[in-house]
């Protein structure tokens, strides 16, 4: 199933983009995806202890699971105000 | 009237933030302005850029409007926070909160800039004189119970 994902500051400047489509597993969850991200850009680990991530725009667990075109989004440490 | 929250690329005005909560009722409005200053951690600030999932963070100001009226039923809250490119001096954030009486006002006011810190996606990217880097602050998990009881305390001393 298509997903897109989305990265924002430093995370996007490490993917040289802020928007991704990725095909997954029906049982795809964030953390798994998460660990695919890593996969491909392994200099996003060190994000993994300060990471939050969201699902359709509202803040999710790493173990949300994953539906037919979702927007997933992974946030660095946030520093507005 | 004004939307009570905003994330938008343009100037803030304080004066339209205000107009989107004070009412006849109301003996105080306080408001706050995040600026964009100079310095930061010994480097001179040229200017910062602003991003955000504004989605989310749309969902996350109107998320703290919520919990400051479970604290302070009384207050009403604004928040519109900018993005893009600011200059030095300008305001990144503007909130007011307004009340029948002071004290309300000035503990929601500080409440909610507190909460902003800590779980509004939006990250400051930094250029400085002789290079940039992102600033990163508070992993943002609007469940933490421990990090909103800090913004109380915070706001309640």
């Amino acid at each position: 199933m298509p997903v897109t994902i989305r990265l924002f500051a430093r995370l996007r400047e490490v993917a040289g983009t802020g928007e991704l489509t990725r095909e997954l597993p029906a049982d795809a969850t964030v953390a798994g995806l998460w660990d695919q991200m890593v996969r491909d850009y392994p200099a996003m680990a060190a994000y993994q202890p300060s990471l939050s991530c969201a699902v359709n725009a509202e803040y999710a667990r790493f173990k949300s699971p994953i539906a037919d075109g979702d927007e997933i989004a992974f946030l660095p440490p946030v520093s507005g105000g | 009237m004004p939307p009570p929250t905003a994330i938008t690329e343009l100037v803030l005005d304080p004066n339209r933030v205000v107009d989107a909560v004070s009412g006849d009722g109301d003996g105080a409005v306080v408001t706050f302005l995040g600026l964009v200053r100079d310095h930061n951690q010994g480097r001179r600030v040229t200017h910062l850029i602003y991003e955000a999932y504004d989605a989310l963070a749309l969902k996350a100001l109107d998320r703290i409007v919520t919990e400051a009226a479970e604290h302070w039923p009384s207050v009403r809250l604004a928040i519109h926070h900018r993005t893009g490119r600011l200059e030095i001096g300008e305001a990144s954030v503007v909130i007011a909160a307004a009340s029948a009486h002071r004290a309300d006002a000035f503990a929601a006011s500080r409440y909610a800039i507190e909460r902003i810190k800590q779980i509004v996606p939006i990250w400051k990217h930094e250029y400085f004189e002789g290079g940039d880097t992102w600033i990163e602050g508070a992993t943002a998990d609007p469940d933490n119970e421990e990090a909103r009881a800090h913004a109380r305390k915070l706001a309640c001393p």
